[in-house]
């Protein structure tokens, strides 16, 4: 993009080169803090790292963080199982099923909103819920299960939007093909409109599981914590991620505070791949239809 | 079947909330959202009983100060977010060519799925003891005592508090609205645009005059949806507030917000015998629902209908 020439009257000048300067002290202070912290925990935890980390068990504040990493991928296993199925289930039925209605305006809208209110719900106030409906109710105790459902439910909005938009970009003209070659509506929609949403659903389902595996409020609500990983889905408490960060740093001894770093140096390498296999989805799918024009 | 659950989930939600809140709304009444006390009574002392409802001696709740530290870190992090996410969107689709921009553009949506216990880690740890060794004195030695600016003097603290939470806040916003946004130049069409700069128009003017008018409502929107992130984030919170339920005497001292007292609160509310306390968490965690979906609505209203799937946001 080409910049306009300077005006020549003094304040359109003075005006001018401050806004173009002020744009891109503003993209700085966009992009700075998201490398110093990328950089911060690095540098913290790269020059005590130890590779038996990952496949020590810890005892309470020392030793590795196997059960730790092992617990946060069956959460995000689980998440994938429960969220996944409901999430896309809810983005085809928003998308495909909610047909227009003869006063023009599209059915479903009720419940998208409710899908959007739930999004922006607080997950410290799902996670109490959790305690109070799940843990203490049900009487299922800080376990995997009930962290797994309001996981689910956190994410659930996340996946069927995402499943929505992708299945609204299938351009009109496959539908129409798949119809006039006869197919039934289920059909076409399983073996036309789903394939090419396909690469669109993956990506909501990579961003859905970088947010569960970086929650921590409702699973302290829900999950507790433990250094094992239980074989049972209700009454043992379960181990995950993010839990060392977030007690661990300021806890007296220097093992402790390592032990944090190392949490957090994994957990933002498995965010990093999610979001940037998502990422790479998008560019090749973009790259193909660009090339199919 | 599907479609309904996130439908049934909300109503699950703020039922098993009232429900679990019932005892707590008639006891601690309206006092509840002006008060400012919050005592959670004697464990060991004598129950009393208010309107049928058993609680410890001396139990007395008033949230006044965590609803009012709520709306401050959320202000803060909303008035810094927003120019700089603007004038970052900018940069973004107006300034540079597309091979820069697009890889810019993928680290601004990285940082909004960023977990937010390591924002929270790097806030307490990293930048809270900056900011009160290096930006804090300058600017809390140089106020003068008057109204309004008298909330910017000394003590500065230990980077622990109102300023540094909204700071992060604001951090964490800053993704949102610069990705919404940037969004939102990219559909302005160029014809205004190449319209007013054939006019003589200078950059600064288009952007204000042409650009900025087409998206407003989308920025509002947008802002808005931030809004409601910063206002149920809990863990950065938590860890940078230095949680201390109170209203802050000034920016730089500790407090706390709704979320993260309901977060640090729950161990002591199990020891309270009559579950007194639980109830008055269960409050709590429905004024800040109250709150956080009335302005996701209020949002919904300002913005009919944007359609864009928002970035990856971590909660917790």
């Amino acid at each position: 993009m080409v910049a306009t020439p300077l005006p020549r009257t003094r304040r359109r000048r003075a005006a001018e080169v401050a806004f173009r300067v002020a744009t891109y002290v503003a993209l700085v202070l966009v992009l700075g803090p998201a490398a110093w912290i990328l950089i911060g925990v690095i540098a913290r935890a790269v020059p005590h790292w130890q590779w038996s980390v990952l496949t020590t068990t810890g005892t309470g504040t020392t030793g590795g963080l196997r059960a730790e990493i092992l617990g946060t991928l069956i959460l995000m296993a689980g998440v994938l199982i429960i969220a996944g199925s409901i999430g896309v289930f809810a983005g085809i039925h928003l998308a495909e099923l909610a047909r227009p209605r003869r006063s023009g305006k599209e059915s479903g809208g009720f419940l998208r909103t409710a899908s959007d209110v739930l999004s922006g719900f607080p997950s410290i106030v799902l996670g109490y819920v959790g305690y109070v409906a799940l843990v203490v109710g049900l009487h299922w105790g800080f376990s995997l299960l009930p962290a797994l459902i309001i996981l689910s439910i956190m994410v659930i909005p996340y996946i069927a939007k995402s499943t929505e938009s992708a299945l609204r970009q299938v351009p009109t003209g496959y539908r129409e093909g798949a119809e006039a070659l006869g197919m039934s509506t289920g059909y076409s929609l399983r073996k036309v409109v789903l394939k090419s949403a396909f690469p669109g659903i993956v990506t909501g389902l990579l961003l859905a599981l970088a947010i569960a595996c970086g929650e921590t409020a409702p699973l302290i609500y829900t999950a507790g914590f433990s250094t094992k990983v239980p074989l049972s889905l209700t009454h043992a408490q379960f181990p995950y991620l993010t839990y060392p960060i977030f007690t661990f740093y300021n806890q007296p001894s220097q093992e402790a505070h390592n032990l944090a770093f190392d949490a957090a140096l994994i957990l933002v390498v498995i965010v990093l791949v999610l979001l940037v296999s998502s990422r790479v989805i998008v560019y090749r799918t973009e790259r193909f239809a660009e090339a199919r024009k | 079947m599907a479609v309904v659950l996130p439908l049934a989930a909300l109503v699950f939600a703020l039922t098993v909330l009232a429900v679990k809140a019932w005892p707590a709304i008639i006891v601690n009444g309206w006092g509840f959202l002006t008060g400012s006390t919050w005592n959670v009574g004697s464990s060991y002392g004598a129950t009393v009983s208010t309107h049928g409802v058993a609680h410890p001696m001396g139990s007395s709740y008033g949230a006044w100060p965590l609803i009012l530290g709520t709306i401050q870190t959320s202000a803060i992090a909303v008035v810094l977010a927003l120019p700089v996410s603007i004038g970052g969107a900018f940069a973004l689709t107006e300034r540079m060519p597309r091979w820069i921009s697009r890889p810019l553009g993928f680290a601004v949506e990285l940082l909004a799925g960023f977990p937010s216990v390591i924002i929270g880690l790097w806030g307490i740890l990293t930048l809270g003891p900056f900011l009160a060794q290096h930006v804090y004195p300058p600017i809390a030695d140089h106020m003068p005592d008057v109204p309004v600016l008298r909330y910017f003097r000394n003590p500065v603290g230990h980077g622990e508090g109102l300023l540094t939470a909204g700071i992060v806040l604001a951090l964490m916003i800053v993704p949102i609205i610069t990705a919404t946004t940037r969004d939102l130049f990219g559909q302005v069409p160029p014809l205004p645009k190449e319209g007013a700069t054939a006019l003589g128009m200078t950059d600064w003017e288009v952007a204000r005059r042409v650009s900025l008018r087409w998206v407003r409502s989308g920025i509002i929107g947008a802002t808005v949806l931030g809004l409601g992130r910063a206002l149920g984030e809990t863990i950065a919170v938590f860890m940078i507030t230095g949680s201390i339920i109170r209203v802050a005497p000034n920016i730089y001292s500790p407090m706390s917000t709704i979320a993260a007292t309901i977060l640090g609160q729950l161990d002591g509310a199990q020891t309270d015998g009559t579950g007194f306390a639980v109830a008055t968490l269960a409050e709590l965690g429905l004024v800040l629902a109250v709150i956080s979906v009335g302005v996701n609505l209020g949002a919904r209203a300002i913005v009919t209908r944007t359609g864009r799937l928002g970035g990856p946001v971590g909660r917790g």
